[in-house]
């Protein structure tokens, strides 16, 4: 009986999720004004590769600036990091079936989800791609946002900060 | 006694649950019904406990108006300050109520890492010099292991090189030394408000007779309130335990503007001195007879060393 429940359970389990807690998100709102970027190495991210449900998950306080000040105008003016604490990514690699997880290579992947900024959440299609190298999935893609869709105010914002920053992702995942 | 309430589900079922939950909760593997959406939901709430987050930005800048604020400079920033203070507004019209004298100190800041930021500067009262280094001891945070309080110790010493009166004695230039300590103690009540208290110690090398003391004591308060996202009104009061005769607390409201790479401070204040010496030991402005001033600091920073995330 045992031996065929572990069957049944192994079967239920034919699927993989892939994950990280390092990703790299950096985002690049510069003008000729002004170098307004960030990085942040903190990035949860997780997927299942039969299905290809993906999700980020993204702390803005971890959004590293070369410059304090900006760092702190970004989270208290900006993005309101305190009651707003995280950004994250909720949808599905649209064509995973063409994805090999066992084959090294690089294939390309489209986005498909709902991307919440400042509590706002807008639908967001974008593509990339997906390394598979020694079995081990990274992805690397990059889009643009309108801040403004986001509700997102303040000074400058069109003028020394790029109204629709550039979004640069980069997971490697385990 | 009230016997527990067994579960009524087949034993079989429980048996099954139990080995999916062995085969599927490996890191790596995970059952059809997985939904990540979910799981990720509950892992944030998880980790939400787990992370310990620092609060920032109790106070917008380095400086509440004379005295040092709980913040330090960035890590590799190089924050240029200059403090100016007219003259006192009840001086009349014939100084144009103040605006026709000056005294102002220029300082450099350098954040050396996320915890110690150095500086030093120069005063016209008096022709002072000063250095100093702030030390953040402990920082205020939420989460695990949160601490409620940011406390910073701040060590100044200040070198006066006005020429004094003659004296039928010799002195030495140590004699022209006087040292400050200064514990911050400081909190954020969310994004509107911030309070700080500052025990202060000065010591003076050389006073001018035995019978005035060359340790004052003296306890420093101070406030941030938003009025907006880039205006805060400040304000900050030292509080004389021990001092010297003719002087007054130095007491001193403004307003900082957030202004991109700046921030602008604009106030009113009784002191003249803008050293930590001069302007809680050495302050003889009133408020009550408009024996104020007005004033301005301005700050720029600049990233010198560029570190890599």
């Amino acid at each position: 009986m045992s031996f065929l429940l572990v069957g049944v359970a192994f079967t239920l389990c034919a699927q993989k999720i892939y994950s990280t807690k390092i990703g790299q998100i950096k985002f690049n709102a510069n003008t000729p004004l002004e170098n307004v970027s960030a990085v942040n190495n903190q990035v949860d991210s997780k997927m299942i590769d039969k299905t290809g449900q993906i999700v980020f998950s993204v702390l803005i306080k971890s959004f590293k600036f070369e410059n304090q000040l900006m760092e702190d105008h970004f989270n208290e003016n900006y993005m309101e990091s305190s009651a707003m604490p995280k950004a994250d990514f909720k949808g599905y690699i649209t064509n995973i079936s063409k994805v090999n997880f066992l084959k090294d290579g690089l294939y390309p992947v489209n986005f498909d989800g709902t991307l919440t900024i400042h509590g706002v959440s807008q639908k967001v299609s974008t593509n990339g791609i997906m390394k598979i190298e020694g079995g081990k999935p990274a992805i690397t893609g990059s889009f643009k946002i309108k801040i403004k869709d986001y509700g997102i105010t303040g000074l400058y914002i069109g003028e020394k900060i790029a109204a629709e920053p550039e979004i640069v992702i980069n997971c490697k995942y385990e | 006694m009230k016997p527990y309430k067994l579960s009524k589900r087949h034993p079989l079922g429980g048996c099954l649950a139990i080995l999916l939950a062995i085969f599927c909760s490996g890191p790596f593997t995970a059952g059809a019904q997985v939904d990540l959406f979910k799981l990720q939901a509950e892992q944030d709430k998880k980790d939400a406990k787990q992370k310990k987050e620092i609060t920032t930005s109790i106070f917008k800048t380095t400086r509440i108006v004379n005295g040092q604020s709980i913040e330090n400079t960035g890590r590799g920033i190089l924050d240029v300050k200059i403090s100016h203070r007219f003259g006192e507004v009840n001086t009349g019209g014939y100084n144009f109520f103040g605006l026709d004298q000056a005294t102002f100190r220029i300082g450099l800041d350098y954040g050396v890492s996320d915890r110690l930021e150095i500086g030093a500067g120069r005063s016209s009262y008096n022709k002072e010099f000063d250095e100093f280094f702030k030390f953040r001891l402990l920082r205020q945070s939420t989460g695990k292991g949160s601490m409620p309080l940011s406390v910073s110790l701040v060590s100044t010493a200040v070198e006066r090189t006005i020429n004094g009166p003659t004296t039928p004695y010799t002195t030495n230039y140590t004699d022209n030394l006087n040292f400050v300590n200064q514990l911050i103690l400081a909190r954020k009540f969310g994004d509107d408000f911030s309070l700080q208290f500052v025990p202060t110690m000065v010591h003076y090398n050389s006073v001018q007779t035995t019978s005035i003391p060359n340790d004052l004591y003296s306890v420093g308060t101070g406030f941030r309130l938003r009025l907006s996202k880039r205006v805060n009104l400040t304000g900050e009061y030292y509080y004389q335990v021990t001092q010297f005769r003719g002087t007054y607390n130095a007491a001193s409201i403004g307003l900082d503007i957030e202004t991109g790479g700046h921030v602008f401070q604009f106030f009113f204040t009784n002191a003249t001195g803008i050293n930590e010496s001069s302007f809680i030991t050495q302050t003889t402005g009133q408020w009550g007879n408009g024996g104020v001033h007005f004033g301005f600091n301005i700050s720029r920073v600049f990233t010198v060393v560029k570190h890599k995330y």
